[in-house]
């Protein structure tokens, strides 16, 4: 029998409505290769850049890869996946790998959040989600930068300076936008417009979670989990401490690839 | 001759009516809002007092209406603009008993009385859905002024389907409309049937009555007025004045305050609660 049999890779793709992230995992442990590319409007196309980035970051061909497991809301549309699996169960098994502890998990994407309550080892067992309105999702923020004419990378930051938050009464991202503008006419500080935007959102995930039930630990995924800003107010609305990690955008892809790895051991055995 | 006047204030657009004691419209004023709400108000009422040849302070009476209301420093008082649309809608069509209101950022159904009361209203003024923002959003992301995209929609064989309620969201459905090589004029057509869709849901909160008339901004849009006809199976009032109505409305309670000599109550409607917001 071939020796590299014994290894076992899987690679797993998340196909957000932002950011396509694709990671390579070895015996379901090892990271071999995380990357990100902008999704845009071929879903196909950023899948398989996606993967193609992550082969050559770690340096193998496809050949090498055993299972591709595919997540996200463009799933469905990349012709080179294994399987596909839902993000729900997705960022509760990545979020297990991040921090093992986790029952909790938040996950603030460009078009989507969600809230899931799993157990000690990582099935769901409760979630909601808002997948309809751009409200409490990265888009909103997108709006609100655009609208005071920062760039996105810079809010998070900046949000932390404030000293007197804005409210921003309105729910809605594109009337969001108007309303902020008002609040810069009006002499408000970017960095007070900014935290009120950022506890808006917090808001709205937080009513998500309390429907799921809050326990500890609570682990914060997807692509707002970068944003400084966004952890700041979730975690002083929350009363509690939130685990994040720079790997946190990419808890779908490593659910997918640890997924694809257990499918992959089943399929072996049963064969 | 006495001069009254009414300055609508919108999210979008600031109107104003001039009208002399008779009751006749003799000057008009339309501006961008801007940042800047009080000097929109100033803009477009000396504009509606110079096309009438009148001073300004002439003007007897002006009455502010519209979300910027209390923005218009020279305005005498305040009337909401569901007040005022009732108003206008009947002195611009009498039989009016149902008003659709589409605006920047609001939409709203109205019923009223033969006597231009308001009977019932409900609004969506929580979400850009199925409003001109919305619009707005498919305008810019086809490319194309706000001013065309209703004539486009008109030339639409086949509608799309648009599937996102979310303003933001539909901004991606239709980039990815436009990838598949749909035709512009398929994905407009879509567009504002998903508009009269949800101004029609809006409208049958509060009893859908002959006649409709429609008013606000997005009235000037022809695309929009054949969806809301083709959706409703019946005619719609509109003119050229229909972006004007909510400054005719206040204008016209500004008339009759200054022939009461003193200002009669009016009677601010209560949305009904069961109704409220369109939201999600």
């Amino acid at each position: 029998m071939p020796t590299e049999a014994t290894e076992m890779r899987t690679l797993g793709i998340d196909i957000g409505a932002g950011g396509t992230k694709a990671v390579i995992l070895e015996d379901a442990r090892t990271i071999l290769a995380q990357v990100t590319v902008k999704t845009g409007t071929n879903l196909s196309d950023a899948a398989a850049a996606a993967e193609a980035a992550a082969l050559s970051a770690a340096g193998l061909q496809r050949s090498d890869v055993a299972y591709v497991a595919a997540t996200g809301y463009g799933r469905y549309q990349y012709p080179g996946r294994d399987i596909q699996i839902t993000e729900i169960t997705c960022h509760a098994r990545g979020a297990l790998f991040l921090f093992p502890a986790t029952r909790c998990v938040l996950d603030i994407g460009a078009q989507s959040s969600r809230a899931i309550h799993c157990d000690e080892r990582g099935r769901v067992r409760k979630f909601k989600m808002n997948d309809r309105c751009a409200a409490g999702a990265g888009r909103f923020l997108e709006r609100v930068s655009r609208g005071l004419e920062v760039r996105l990378e810079e809010i998070g930051d900046l949000s932390v300076k404030a000293t007197d938050p804005t409210p921003i009464s309105s729910i809605c991202a594109v009337i969001a936008e108007s309303e902020v503008i008002n609040h810069v006419t009006e002499g408000r500080k970017m960095e007070d417009i900014l935290a009120g935007a950022h506890a808006s959102i917090a808001d709205r995930v937080i009513a998500l979670l309390r429907q799921v039930g809050v326990e500890d630990e609570v682990t914060l995924t997807g692509g707002l989990s970068v944003n400084a800003g966004m952890v700041k107010a979730l975690e002083a609305r929350l009363g509690r401490r939130v685990n994040v990690s720079p790997d946190s955008g990419y808890a779908g892809a490593f659910g997918a690839a640890l997924l694809g790895h257990r499918r992959l051991e089943k399929l072996r055995r049963a064969s | 001759m006495t001069h009254v006047a009414g300055v609508d204030v919108g999210s979008t657009a600031t109107k104003a009516v001039l009208l002399d004691g008779n009751g006749k419209i003799v000057g008009t004023g339309i501006c961008p809002t801007g940042a800047n709400v009080v000097r929109a108000a100033e803009r477009v009422f000396s504009e509606a007092c110079k096309t009438a040849g009148v001073e300004e302070y002439d003007v007897a009476y002006v009455i502010g209406t519209g979300y910027g209301r209390y923005k218009v420093p020279f305005g005498h008082a305040q009337v909401t603009e569901i007040s005022c649309h009732a108003k206008g809608a009947n002195a611009l069509f009498p039989a009016t008993r149902t008003i659709v209101d589409i605006g920047g950022q609001d939409t709203k159904a109205i019923k009223v009385s033969p006597n231009g009361d308001v009977l019932d209203f409900c609004m969506n003024d929580k979400c850009a859905a199925g409003t001109g923002r919305f619009l707005e959003a498919a305008a810019t992301v086809l490319d194309l002024g706000l001013d065309a995209i209703g004539d486009v929609s008109l030339r639409s064989t086949a509608p799309l389907k648009i599937t996102n309620v979310c303003t933001v969201f539909v901004e991606s459905e239709i980039v990815s409309h436009l990838a598949k090589g749909e035709k512009v004029e398929d994905i407009l057509g879509g567009v504002h049937n998903a508009i009269a869709g949800r101004s029609v849901a809006l409208l049958r909160r509060v009893g859908i009555e002959d006649e409709v008339t429609f008013t606000g901004g997005v009235s000037r849009n022809a695309g929009m007025v054949h969806a809301l006809a083709a959706r409703l199976n019946t005619r719609i009032n509109v003119n050229p004045m229909s972006q004007f109505v909510g400054a005719l409305g206040a204008a016209m309670f500004s008339l009759e305050r200054v022939r009461h000599g003193t200002a009669p109550p009016i009677a601010e409607p209560k949305e009904n609660a069961a109704n409220a917001h369109g939201g999600h």
